[in-house]
This record gives C-alpha cells, structure tokens and sequence, in this order.
C-alpha cells in the first residue's frame, strides 16, 4: 500500500482509539466536581462514595488516556516529519503549552485524588479534583487551538520556498484565536460532556435495573442527567456556529458535509442520502434549500457547491465525510430527545420506573460516542487533500526516510496493543461495574489494608 | 538576546533541562520497575508499586513536555531524530502503555496468575523504555548518516553500534540504582535491607558500567571529549560528576539514602550535562557530513516562537515545580499501605 495511505490510516487509528478516553476524562471529572462539591457541602456520605466509585474508574479511563495520548505527541515526528518542519513554529507551541499548562497540572493531582483520601484534607482534596478536571479541560483547549489552526490558520506567514517553506508565527494570540478554535473547542467540550454523563447515567441505570445501590444510584443519575440535558442542547446552537464557520472559511469542507455539487445554486439539507462521487449526485430525503436556509435564512441563497472547486483540491471521499456528519447531527437529535425525555419523566417523579427507558440508557453510553468519533472523522476527511487547509498538502507532509513496512509494521503492532487494551479495559470496566459502591465492600477493603499495614509493620520487625 | 545568551541556546537549555528532570523523576520509576521481579513477595511488589504510584504519572510529564518543547522550538531536530529512530521510538512508545496499563490494571484483581503476568509485563516494559531511551542518547550523541535534507539516511541496524549499546547497558544499570536508592528511602523493615542490598549491587554494576563506556569514549570518540579537553574550566563537570558518583556507595553504608538518592540524581544531571556540553551547538551531529549537522540555529522556530516559548516555560515552570512538590510533598516519608492503595 501507498505510504501516505498507511500513514493515514495509522493516524486515523491511534488518534481515534485515544479519542475514547480523553472526552470521558473531561466529561467524568465535571461530573466528579460536582459529586464531590456536593459531598463538601453537605457532608453526606452518599456523596462521598459515589465520588470514590467514580474516581476509581476515573483513574483507569486517565491511565488509557495518557497511555494512548503520549503516542500522538510523537507521531507527528516519526509518521510526519515534512508536516512537523513546516508548522512546527506554531503547532508545537501549542503542543508545548499544552504539555505544561494543562498536562502537568492534571497529572500532578491524580496522585492526590487517587492516593490522597488519607493523607489530605476534605477540601484540599476537592481542590485536587477540581485541578485535575480543569487540567483535562486545558488539555483540549490547547489540542483543539492546534488542529483548528490547522482548518483555519491565522496569525502567521510563509518563510521559504520549496522544500525548505514552512509556516511562522507573527501573532501568537491571533494563531490561539484563530476563526475557528474558539467554537470548536466548545463543540468538544460539550461532546466530552455528553460522554461523561451517559456513561454515568449507563452504570446508575443499571444498577436501577437491576435495583442494586438505589440510594447512589438514583441522584448520580440526576446529576449526569442535569449535566446531559444542559450539554445536548447546548450542543445544538455550538454545531450550528460551527457549520457557518465551515460555510465561511472551509467551503470544500461544507459542500461535502451536504453532498452538494453545483457550483452556484441553493443548496438542500439532507436527513440521510447517499453521494455519488463518480457522477456528482446525492440522492436521499432531503429539506429543499435546506442548508442554504441555515447559512443565510433564504431557501434561495446560492451555496458554493464542489463543482465550483477543482478536482484536485475537494475532500476525496466525500460520501464518507456525508455519512460521518449525517451520523453526528442523528446521534445529537437522539441525545436530545432521550434527555429532554428523562427529564420531563424525572419532573412527573415516574423516571426510575420505566425499565425499557433504563434499558434505554444503558446502552445509550455508546451514542456520544459514535458521535464524538464521527464528527472528527468528518472534520479531518473534510479537510483533505490538505492537511493545514490551502497551504499544506497531506501528500507533501509526510516522513521521507520512514518507508511504507515500517508504518505497516507500527500499525500491525498498535493494533494488537490496542485490541488488546480496549478488551482488557472493558473487562475492568466491566468488573469495576459489577462490584459497584457498596459500603460494605469498602469496608472489607479498608480492613484489608489494615491487615496489609500489619504484614508491613511485621515486615519492620 | 536575554542574560547574555541568545534565544535559541536559552531554549537548549530549558529543553536539557526537562529532559534531565524527566531522566531524574522517571528514572526511579524506571528503575523500581526493572528491580520489580527481583523483590518476590507479593507484600514487597506491592509497596514497591506504591512507593511510585502517586508521582509516577506525574514524572511522566516531564517526557510530554520534552517532546513539545523540541517540537516547538527545534521543529527540524524533532522531525529528523524521530522519524530516523522509527522503530526505537515506537518500541518506546508501546513499552511506555504497557507500563502504564500494568500499573493501573495489576491491583484490580486479586488472582495469582494475573498478578504475575502484569509483574512481568511492567518490568519487561521498563526494561524496553529504559533499553531504547539509552540507544536513542548514545546514537545522539554519537551522531547519524543524514541526507542533504537532513533527514536520517542510515538503515535499522544503524542504531545497534558498540557504542550506544554501552550506553544502553550503563543507562539500565543508572536507573536500577537510581530506582534501588528510591526503593530504600521509601521503605522499611526487611523490604528495606532488600533494596539497599539491591542498591549496593546495582551501584556496582553501574559503576562498571560507567568505566567501560567512559574508556571507550576515550579512546574511540573524539568528538564527546573535545570541549572538556580544549576548555579545562569544564572539567569542573566531570569531577562534580566523579564525586556524586563516589558520594553513592558512602551514603549507602551510612544508611543515609536521602543523600545517596541526591547524589544519584545529581549524577545523572553531571552525565547529560557532559553529553549536552560536547553536542553543543548540535542536536544532532551528521555523523557523514559535518555542514548537515542539525544545529540550535538551523533547526530553530522563529525569534517569534522562541520569544513566546520561554515566556511560556517562565510561567508553566514554577507553576509545575510548586504541584510537583506539593505531590511529593503529600506523599513523603516511608510508604503507608491504606484503602486506597494499588
């Protein structure tokens, strides 16, 4: 296979794999402040162990998270090292204040929060978990200011030429607000949300289900579900920004995200479709003038379609990126619904007793998700053929002493790692689960530390 | 210009730093994992695991921190060392999950089987992260083929030169010292006997280690004693070195392993001091060709960029040095096995 294929292809796959844990990270430790702050205020204990609960399973999410994301930092130099030349100046600035602004701060107190129940006091502990949380939030600000500079670059020049070209900063904040950061990061945030709470909401509804843990079991849901109905809304008006920036800046992008191929003519809205590159045609149920109503409220308003932009320069797969983005704005309308739905239920005081609405929840951990993957996805290939949009070629950034059976052989061997990971991780998750918050297995753990502290003094002796 | 030395050696500078701090802190991570299946009761591995469990992720930073550091502020040095170490780094990169995955994982289920098997799989990963940090700092400082791109032109074999596996072998054995050393500050009782034993040991092996790679160096690479030799005033760094290192085993018999565990970091900081005084003013030297060198100037981001980052390392440095002791901080003193332990 071709090397920039490969190469992409492993990208696509490490970058993705990663992308399962960093937005359950941000969305868990908000959820975890509240829990948290709550058990701080109120002193009830419920609190307290539902916070412990979630901080176990907190740290085996943050542990895959960085084992999987330190991969990322130095993958641009191995697999990219033509792209890490050429934006070096302003990506890695980015990658650098990312690194000791957010990273540090949000591995430095996971030793506390962990290990530090004993050791710190109640709000210094609060404390820990709330820097944590606002580490893992900083982390995307940064991750997501250096990928949106690469869809809308801003605040720098061109140096050079040819090979020897590469991209320099002339204004720093300019190049951290570039059009698109700051929109896209509240697009992330709000994903990341979404997949913190309904991977809570998941567990408490079926520890409901199965009437275990009631009394943790219920307000954890609560507090996800408040979390969830604020986020999934939100999230409608932050993907409308973030199409009309893509519309401004990105038209390429656009015109594959709807499938739409004239060059100067009202544009549809589809609710699902699917697009014939070859012959130029998208064919599905559709809002006649639907997107060109959304852009710039008029059924009537020209839209510039793929036609309009050479071969050369429009996304290859446009039915791909179609597909993800349809999949995005499907997944978000379900979140929407399912939330404003418990809600109004939780209202009437009839929520805990729907069991196939329980059911419901449970597996609807998965939706944000496939959600949060298939927006990327349609983000990134809607970029292509560029990897920084207009001025660098994914073609031209590729490692040139790096030869296709060493990617092939990296790949091979992540995805083992990876398989392997995700299957162990769901095997703990899965026990962590089963086990539960119980009071009583608390209990037995402390007396067998107790016991352990004892071999310790033994051992002294 | 700022103190009397330009942008870009301020920022070499600020990057040997990191990495020295990343080679400090996680080398007694490192180290304390390659003595893991020396320690046999599961009583023992456990303490052991704790003594690092709160600031290992922590020390692990310090690597994400170098990397971007390189990344931003010598963007050609980053793409050409790393694309040229393919296969070393991803090698790295997967013993650096399985590290991480072991720890996290080992604790969650009593099973003697399970225990085991991540036993060995963590020291196996600190073995291969610590094997394929030594060979990639041995060949930067030896210098690689590059092409007139400055991209790197050797084969895979390239990297297995006598030289960088001597520095491989000495850097294993710094670590397991350093680790050791750590290991018997950390904990008591009969536990404790067994790391100092195992710290007297391995500052042996380090010892030898140290000897045969200095003697070779000597004789058969001139480049990585020219400065010293040239500039007698920098012999300071050596003998600094010489008495960190001679410092060790007299702590140790002393008991005293908060020394010993300084003078062992104070030994590493001397060793990447000396490396990064005779590379200066290469990152890394073309080892065909001496005008493709890769230089702090031209490998360097903008005056721009460079400005930016060292305000950015003037205020993310204190910051981190104030939560990273705060961690250590918290954590001090021998290890108390609790509810919440590994």
């Amino acid at each position: 296979m071709d090397i920039e294929v490969l190469a992409r292809i492993q990208f696509a796959f490490t970058v993705a794999f990663h992308y399962i844990y960093p937005p359950l990270s941000i969305g868990l430790g908000l959820i975890l402040v509240i829990m948290e702050g709550m058990f701080l205020k109120t002193g009830n204990p419920l609190y307290e162990q539902m916070t412990r609960f979630w901080i176990k399973i907190f740290a085996l999410i943050f542990g895959l998270g960085v084992a999987t994301g330190i991969i990322m930092e130095f993958e641009f130099g191995t697999n990219w090292a033509a792209y890490s030349r050429y934006v070096g100046d302003i990506f890695g600035s980015a990658l650098a204040a990312e690194g000791i602004f957010a990273f540090a701060l949000e591995s430095g107190f996971l030793g506390i929060l962990l290990f530090g129940w004993n050791r710190v006091s109640r709000p210094v502990h609060f404390i820990s978990t709330l820097m944590v949380f606002l580490g893992s939030m900083f982390s995307a600000v940064w991750i997501v200011v250096a990928n949106s500079w690469q869809q809308t670059p801003a605040g720098y020049h061109i140096v050079g030429d040819g090979l020897k070209a590469r991209a320099e900063i002339t204004d720093f904040w300019a190049m951290v607000f570039n059009p698109s950061s700051v929109d896209r990061l509240m697009h992330v945030w709000l994903g990341s949300f979404l997949a913190g709470a309904f991977l809570v909401m998941s567990v408490n509804a079926w520890y409901i289900l199965r009437k275990k843990h009631l009394e943790i079991a219920k307000p954890s849901f609560k507090i996800a579900l408040v979390v969830a109905l604020f986020a999934s809304f939100a999230q409608l008006f932050s993907g409308h920004r973030s199409a009309d920036l893509v519309a401004v800046h990105q038209p390429a992008k656009l015109a594959a995200l709807e499938g739409h191929y004239p060059a100067d003519q009202p544009a549809d809205m589809y609710l699902f479709g699917w697009v014939d590159n070859q012959s130029g045609t998208t064919k599905g149920l559709s809002i006649p003038g639907g997107l060109s109503f959304l852009l710039h409220y008029d059924f009537k308003a020209p839209v510039k379609g793929l036609d309009a932009i050479p071969k050369n320069d429009r996304p290859g797969q446009v039915n791909a990126v179609f597909q993800f983005y349809h999949i995005m704005i499907i997944i978000g309308m379900m979140l929407i619904g399912l939330t404003s739905l418990a809600t109004w239920l939780l209202w009437k005081g009839k929520l805990f007793d729907q069991q196939w609405l329980m059911k419901l929840f449970v597996f609807a951990v998965l939706l944000p998700q496939i959600a949060n993957q298939a927006g990327w996805f349609a983000a990134e290939m809607g970029r292509q053929p560029w990897v920084v949009y207009g001025l660098l070629r994914t073609s031209d950034a590729l490692s040139k002493s790096v030869k296709a059976e060493h990617i092939l052989i990296s790949l091979i061997l992540f995805t083992l790692v990876y398989l392997t990971l995700l299957v162990l991780f769901i095997y703990l998750l899965n026990r962590k689960i089963k086990h539960g918050p119980a009071t009583d297995d608390h209990e037995a753990e402390a007396t067998e530390s107790k016991r352990l502290a004892a071999v310790g003094r033994n051992l002294t002796a | 210009m700022f103190l009397g030395l330009d942008y870009n050696t301020w920022w070499f500078l600020v990057f040997g730093a990191v990495i020295t701090g990343y080679a400090i802190l996680d080398g007694f991570d490192l180290g304390a994992g390659m003595l893991h299946l020396f320690l046999k009761k599961e009583e023992s591995r456990r303490i052991a695991l704790n003594a690092i469990g709160p600031v290992w992720d922590g020390n692990e930073v310090w690597l994400v921190i170098g990397g971007g550091a390189l990344f931003a502020g010598f963007p050609v040095a980053y793409a050409a060392i790393f694309s040229a170490f393919y296969l070393p780094v991803m090698i790295f990169l997967i013993g650096l999950i399985w590290r991480a995955v072991a720890i996290e994982f080992r604790s969650k289920e009593p099973g003697k089987r399970w225990r085991l098997s991540w036993d060995i799989i963590y020291s196996g990963a600190c073995f291969t992260v610590t094997i394929a940090l030594g060979l990639m700092l041995g060949n930067v400082a030896m210098g690689l083929p590059l092409d007139q791109h400055q991209e790197y032109a050797g084969t895979l074999i390239t990297f297995l030169n006598p030289f960088s596996i001597m520095v491989a072998i000495s850097t294993v054995a710094l670590f397991m010292m350093h680790g050791a050393i750590y290991l018997s500050m950390k904990t008591e009782g009969r536990l404790l006997t067994k790391s100092s034993l195992l710290a007297r040991n391995t500052s042996a092996f380090f010892l030898s280690a140290f000897a045969v790679t200095s003697l070779y160096t000597l004789l058969y690479i001139p480049h990585l004693t020219d400065k010293v030799r040239s500039n007698p005033s920098l012999f300071v760094l050596p003998l600094l070195m010489f008495l960190a290192m001679a410092n060790i085993p007299l702590q140790l018999k002393k008991g005293n392993y908060r020394y010993a565990f300084l003078s062992s970091s104070l030994t590493i900081a001397c060793l990447l001091s000396s490396i990064a005084v005779e590379i200066f003013p290469n990152l890394l030297r073309a080892s065909n060709d001496a005008s493709l060198n890769i230089t702090i100037d031209n490998a360097a981001s903008s005056r721009k960029t460079m400005e930016t980052l060292l305000i950015i390392a003037a205020i993310g440095t204190p910051l981190v040095g104030l939560y990273t002791g705060f961690v250590f901080w918290t954590f001090k003193g021998k290890v108390k096995m609790d509810e919440t332990s590994l």
